[in-house]
């Protein structure tokens, strides 16, 4: 489990995470969702204790990680694929990375062959393709056979195939009851991996919830109504507790069905001439979610 | 140990430390080599004439031990592997010091006994106290310069930084510092390199310190910039 | 000139190239202001002394030029270049003009830099620089400079790896011309015709440090010398750029 606290995270004047509290449980996955910049990375190297937490702490069950003993056999993590040394061996790499946590030397060979990459473990690294820097990456987080796991990005730049074969490891690795957390800015990808969201933007925490939950709650639809007692429905809706937005003789309507409005209209005997209900695309969704969000925003 | 073991792996995994450690001693050797071949009068101290330039490859092998790891992220997964970020540092540092003297070493008995070899009239046995540290004690200079320059790397973090500053302190600081008569001549055994040179040839007349003493300074030197390089390590975001 | 404007941008809007430039300029002028403080009896200022610590900027000029060319290799924005510009030749030959000409302007910089620093700091020596052998020694700095900053970049472009090239020139420059010397018999024919010590010839700081070499050329063969040397290594590195995988 990974649970952060109030994390914040500031360089100089420009504030990268902001009291950011979630709670990562484990057997599912859980989507770390947000736009480009919204502190996702950061935050996970937070986490990690590479960097210092300008506010507030995580804890990987319960224990700062810069204090877990043998790090890697509780947590493997994937946060760039590119940070190994191009004249290595992709086998040489995990073997120093096994000394650090005196796993068996065995377990190199296993995660390559986990991975699919132990017909070139001895070929230098820095003459992979992306997707067996991936699959390294990949390895690396696996080798101390950690209950907690964290891919930053895991999906960027693959192929179909390397999608799918990220996808099923993640599934399955949840699937044996470990926390499996993963970042991507990407709604799409999310939605088919996780069970659980995390979603953030400029730092800040916008929602944790169900994919399910996300997905009900972002594309709420609303109800444009047309009619010529447009005041007198307004406030019959209001009283209902819906939200409504008045443009002359329409008004949008969120928190009530089309059902509910055309039954209301008839109880106050209120004609109608438009009930049409309305609903975005999931990413039109999540774009008004973290709206004023993006940090590199097209406008 | 353990540590220990690792950053032996990363040391001899890739193949830059060995060019340098290759390197290093042909040019030690080397040189002395064509010295003997030259002339027949060839002391102890000339077939060590080269030290330096060894000594420059070591430090430059040294200091790349820790810029590749920053320049390549690997630093991020030792540092994720190993939160106790002093302990994998001064893990790094001892494989790489003995790294250093055993080059050190090998160097200077090499470029003694290649001396030895083409010149076997040359009066080349170690007899003085002196001859034993003009050869032996490149080792322990080797050393700790390897230990300055881990530091360095830490500090500087980047390459062609760390390895200007290596070359350019001992090579051109040092020796124009010498220029200046009154100022310079004060100064000059304070510097870290004529101090360790003075460990290996002998100090002259008016010294402030004994041989082992400019050792025990140079020591000193590397150990405050390795300490700082330790702090600094510990507060900064990987 | 369209790719001589490419170049520029990309070099100058790098902070290291600024650092560099910087320091490149301060140093010899803050050793030139160290040495004139120092200056009497025992150590004569005059033109020539003010530019003692050049090589300090000579140092940094090469590490500007070296980190230009391999950080370009290193960042993998050297396929860009090549892909808008395909003729890799005359990418290599705007580097070395522009190069040149920074280098150039950084050390009449600090040439002049330290020359005027020397007689801040002791006015009553004469340092107006009048014969022939003045103006060389003082705007000289900045020919050197340009020059070496052409061979620095050969030498980054032939290794394409930053580390490599700046141990290989600044080792080269520092020692392994002067570790020349000490071979026996050959050493002293071989050191008086290497590149720097010509350089050295040149702006005639060679004589009162290299008392066992002396140059059989005079100063200006000197910067033939040195020139001539880059540009060997300037069309060695053009040759191989051609013809590499990029």
């Amino acid at each position: 489990m990974i649970e952060v606290v109030g994390l914040g995270k500031r360089y100089g004047r420009t504030t990268a995470v902001r009291d950011l509290s979630f709670t990562v449980r484990p057997g599912r996955v859980t989507g770390f969702l947000g736009p480009n910049g919204a502190g996702k990375s950061t935050t996970m190297r937070m986490i990690l204790g590479l960097d210092r937490p300008s506010s507030g702490h995580a804890l990987i069950d319960g224990t700062p990680y810069r204090e877990l003993r043998h790090p890697l056999r509780k947590v493997g993590a994937l946060l760039d694929a590119r940070w190994v040394h191009p004249n290595r061996s992709a086998r040489d790499h995990l073997r120093w990375l096994a000394r650090t946590n005196r796993l068996p030397p065995g377990r190199v060979d296993e995660v390559l062959d986990q991975v699919g990459l132990t017909a070139v473990a001895r070929k230098r690294a820095g003459g992979f393709s992306l997707g067996m820097a991936q699959r390294l990456g990949i390895a690396s987080a696996l080798l101390g056979d950690p209950e907690v796991l964290l891919f930053d990005e895991p999906v960027n730049g693959l192929d179909p195939e390397g999608i799918a074969w990220i996808r099923g490891l993640m599934r399955g690795l949840a699937r044996q009851g470990r926390t499996v957390f993963v970042s991507s800015h990407l709604l799409s990808e999310m939605s088919q991996t996780a069970d659980e969201l995390i979603v953030i933007g400029q730092g800040k925490l916008i929602s944790q919830s169900t994919v399910s939950e996300f997905v009900a709650a972002a594309t709420e639809h609303t109800v444009r109504v047309r009619s010529p007692q447009v005041e007198r429905l307004q406030k019959a809706l209001v009283h209902k507790g819906a939200t409504v937005e008045q443009d002359g003789a329409t008004l949008v309507v969120g928190g009530l069905s089309s059902a509910e409005i055309g039954e209301l209209a008839a109880a106050h005997g209120v004609v109608l001439h438009e009930l049409n209900p309305q609903r975005g695309s999931l990413e039109e969704a999540y774009m008004r979610l973290t709206a004023g969000a993006v940090e590199f925003g097209t406008s | 140990m353990n540590l220990l073991a690792v950053e032996r792996i990363k040391l001899f995994s890739t193949r830059s430390p060995w060019f340098c450690m290759i390197g290093a001693l042909g040019l030690t050797v080397g040189f002395a080599s064509i010295l003997a071949i030259k002339s027949e009068h060839v002391s102890v101290g000339a077939t060590q004439g080269m030290y330096l330039l060894g000594l420059m490859v070591v430090m430059v092998m040294s200091t790349l031990a820790v810029t590749t790891e920053y320049r390549f992220g690997t630093i991020r997964t030792t540092f994720q592997a190993v939160p106790r970020r002093t302990g994998a540092l001064l893990a790094k540092t001892t494989v790489v010091a003995l790294v250093a003297g055993l080059v050190g070493e090998v160097a200077a008995f090499g470029s003694l006994g290649a001396a030895k070899l083409l010149q076997p009239g040359a009066a080349l046995s170690l007899s003085t106290a002196a001859d034993w540290r003009a050869v032996a004690g490149s080792g322990l200079v080797y050393a700790l310069a390897g230990v300055m320059a881990v530091a360095v790397g830490v500090l500087v973090r980047q390459s062609a930084g760390a390895v200007a500053i290596l070359l350019v302190v001992p090579l051109l600081v040092e020796n124009l510092v010498g220029l200046i008569p009154d100022l310079g001549a004060k100064i000059q055994p304070w510097l870290p390199f004529q101090a360790a040179g003075a460990f290996l040839r002998g100090t002259h007349e008016g010294a402030p310190y004994s041989p082992w003493g400019a050792l025990a300074y140079f020591a000193v030197l590397a150990a405050v910039l390795l300490g700082a390089a330790l702090v600094v390590a510990k507060k900064r975001d990987a | 000139m369209r790719l001589l404007n490419a170049e520029r941008i990309k070099l100058l809007s790098t902070r290291s190239t600024w650092w560099c430039a910087l320091l490149a300029v301060a140093l010899p002028v803050l050793f030139a202001l160290f040495y004139a403080s120092q200056a009497g009896d025992f150590l004569t200022l005059n033109v020539g002394t003010t530019q003692s610590g050049y090589q300090f900027g000579l140092v940094l000029v090469m590490v500007l030029a070296t980190v230009s060319i391999t950080s370009e290799h290193r960042f993998g924005t050297i396929r860009g270049t090549y892909q808008a510009v395909p003729s890799r030749v005359p990418v290599l030959l705007a580097k070395a003009v522009l190069l040149a000409v920074l280098a150039g302007l950084i050390g009449e910089l600090a040439a002049f830099g330290s020359l005027a620093m020397a007689h801040l700091v002791q006015p009553e020596v004469d340092l107006a620089v009048n014969t022939a052998t003045e103006w060389r020694e003082v705007a000289g700095v900045g020919l050197v400079y340009a020059v070496a900053a052409v061979l620095a970049l050969a030498v980054g472009e032939l290794l394409r790896q930053t580390a490599g090239a700046v141990a290989l020139l600044l080792g080269y420059v520092l020692l392994a011309e002067s570790a020349v010397r000490e071979i026996p018999g050959v050493g002293e024919q071989v050191a008086r015709w290497l590149p720097f010590f010509a350089s050295r010839v040149f702006l005639g700081s060679a004589e009162g440090e290299d008392a066992t070499v002396s140059a059989p050329y005079g100063p200006w063969a000197g910067l033939g010398l040195f020139a001539g040397t880059t540009l060997v290594l300037l069309a060695l590195a053009a040759v191989v750029a051609r013809r590499r995988d990029a």
